[in-house]
């Protein structure tokens, strides 16, 4: 287990070099100069822009330059944002927890229902629930979420009225971040409808991003299930008349897991691609909204920081997920 | 020499005992499965609609009618049979946008596929025979692509290049390739340790030709699903980036970039926002539908049991 565990962290080392690379190259090759941008309309005078070449260090040679961004990135240090001045580390950090709040709900969304779902529809294999849920399963799969979203807002904000556009909470409510979980907060604060306004919000934004997710998730369980469905010991464990539902939840289910914890722990990639459009259309101020305004704004750390950040999430995670597989599939670590 | 690829017809005995052509068996299988083959008739009839797109569209894709803006579909009070479909906000035709629209969609996946599957697929090959450093190079180098999330990953990319079509759908396949590299690595590595490879080495078969005549045509099985399923993303992910004004530019009537211009009038007409989306999720339908069909009649696992 320790040399799987160190042979795996060894190659953690050189893909976080290369996402640094990446990261970094980027912004060196993005057409525009970074200074005359951030400088906008006004202009400057020759002088101000050699200072401000020398004071970005975009004068020295690029090893250099690359070498003091990677120096700094280990030390926590990604540079300021031109357009706020904050170090883009801060900034990451304080939207990050509107992008977690969201994810989490999204992925237990697509837990709690896709899971049972996968399972339904894979013991009724070929019958009425298994076509209407893997049906209903790939329309989710391939859902362009930006509209179903904006499909979403139509029916429930629009003709409805029972959730916001956007947002986090009413602008009612005002109370310091604690935690940065409005869930949390708003209930910490004490201020009467606050939680629930902080639901209402989320309840849309959720769904959108937990469709494809949920998709996913429970294809992926109906197709374990059906594999794990056909072995001997199901059998075994029919004859011997253990209660269906026995034989399906604890010894079938049980070993269908592992592909499932892996889809699951895979999925949160395409939760942070996901964000990028969720957040952009609820106006949720997250690392995607961050992000893509970043880019409208040619803001380069707080791309180039933000980039990597992002990439850094995915392979801590998958890193996890990795790790996990190896401890419940003994197989895994001999490779 | 022993082209293994094509020799499954060279005995035919008796005609009720022969294998059946590679095409035919495989449309039986495929044939079985069938919301496949309603996925393949929808996307024939898209592809149908975007080839004779011009002939089609009743009108002009970007002619305005300053009269007759926002006009609703015919069904609803104030619509008419002039525009069947509706009008956007500039008094063009929905109609029209949506059917030229689908000659954007249809140019992305292809487009997309192609460049991403070539260059996927080559990279694959070379890595599956290159010594193991360089292999570890190329993988490493999959991995790191695959590290960032896709959208975000092609966004950047655009932002660098310039929005437009072509640089989107530049994106898209950079971001797609990785998987068709591991695909391909994987499907290499399984096939070079078989007989037949090793007899084909024995009689003396150059690098090029073990790569591209005795392997890779064992290897395209799970290719062919990627592409499919690659196909739906790239429509998907290009109209996501149309939509966040990354992609297609107006007045182009790329279904993502519709969708953009609608979003302020989501409240007050529907229909803008609402045909567009519907035409991506039935196209992108299909396609999955008929990806899962493909991988139904490719693969062997299944066609034994």
């Amino acid at each position: 287990m320790l040399r799987f565990l160190i042979s795996r962290l060894l190659t953690f080392i050189p893909t976080f070099i290369g996402v640094c690379i990446i990261s970094f190259a980027f912004i060196r090759v993005l057409p525009g100069d970074p200074i005359v941008v951030m400088a906008g309309e006004r202009g400057l005078s020759d002088e101000r822009y050699q200072e401000m070449v020398e004071q970005f260090g975009f004068d020295r040679p690029l090893i250099v330059q690359f070498w003091d961004f990677f120096t700094g990135v280990l030390q926590g240090d990604l540079g300021t944002s031109f357009v706020t001045k904050r170090p883009v580390f801060d900034e990451f950090f304080a939207l990050f927890p509107a992008t977690l709040e969201l994810s989490f709900c999204a992925i237990v969304i697509a837990i709690v229902l896709g899971l049972p779902a996968g399972v339904i529809a894979a013991v009724n294999r070929g019958k009425f629930f298994d076509r209407a849920l893997m049906s209903s399963a790939l329309v989710g799969y391939s859902m362009p979420i930006f509209w179903w979203a904006l499909l979403l807002i139509i029916i429930f904000s629009g003709n409805l009225g029972w959730t916001p556009v956007s947002g986090r909470i009413d602008l009612l409510y005002f109370f310091p971040p604690v935690t940065g979980f409005m869930l949390i907060d708003s209930l910490l604060s004490g201020q009467d409808g606050a939680f629930t306004s902080a639901v209402r919000h989320l309840i849309l934004p959720s769904i959108v991003l937990a469709t494809i997710p949920l998709a996913v998730i429970a294809r992926q369980t109906r197709s374990a299930m059906l594999e794990v469905l056909g072995e001997d010991y199901i059998r075994t464990a029919r004859s011997k008349g253990l209660a269906p539902p026995r034989v399906n939840g604890l010894h079938a289910l049980r070993n269908a897991m592992i592909p499932v914890i892996t889809v699951i722990g895979l999925s949160v990639g395409m939760l942070l691609a996901g964000a990028i459009l969720t957040e952009t259309i609820f106006s949720w101020p997250g690392i995607g909204k961050w992000m893509v305004d970043s880019i409208y704004r040619r803001d380069y750390p707080v791309v180039q920081g933000g980039l990597l950040m992002v990439a850094l999430m995915v392979m801590v995670v998958n890193l996890i997920v990795d790790l996990t597989y190896g401890l419940i599939n003994p197989k895994i670590r001999k490779r | 020499m022993a082209d293994v690829s094509s020799s499954t017809n060279t005995t035919p005995t008796d005609a009720a005992t022969a294998r059946p052509g590679r095409f035919k068996e495989f449309w039986r299988y495929f044939k079985e499965n069938r919301g496949a083959v309603i996925g393949f008739y929808v996307f024939v009839f898209f592809l149908i609609v975007a080839i004779f797109a011009p002939l089609l569209a009743p009108f002009d894709p970007s002619s305005q009618n300053r009269a007759a803006t926002l006009v609703p579909p015919f069904w609803q009070s104030g619509g008419n049979w002039t525009y069947p479909l509706g009008t956007d906000p500039l008094g063009r035709d929905m109609l029209s946008r949506l059917i030229h629209g689908a000659r954007y969609s249809f140019l992305v996946g292809t487009v997309v596929v192609i460049l991403a599957a070539t260059g996927g697929i080559l990279t694959g090959l070379v890595a599956g025979f290159a010594p193991k450093w360089l292999d570890t190079i190329i993988m490493r180098i999959m991995d790191i692509i695959l590290s960032i999330p896709s959208l975000l990953l092609a966004l950047v990319l655009v932002a660098i290049l310039g929005p437009s079509l072509l640089n989107a759908m530049i994106a898209i396949a950079i971001v797609l390739q990785p998987h068709y590299v591991r695909l391909t690595r994987a499907a290499v590595m399984t096939e070079l340790s078989k007989d037949y490879v090793v007899s084909a080495k024995v009689a003396g078969a150059r690098l090029p030709r073990l790569m591209f005549v005795t392997v890779l045509p064992n290897c395209l099985a799970p290719i062919i699903v990627q592409a499919a399923l690659s196909f739906s993303n790239a429509i998907l992910d290009v109209a996501a980036l149309g939509f966040l004004g990354m992609g297609a530019q107006p007045p182009t009537p790329e279904w993502g970039t519709m969708l953009a211009e609608a979003r302020e009038f989501i409240l007050r007409a529907w229909w803008v926002v609402t045909f567009p989306g519907l035409a991506i999720l039935v196209t992108v339908l299909a396609i999955n539908l008929m990806g899962d069909g493909l991988r139904d009649a490719l693969d062997p696992k299944l066609k034994r049991s």
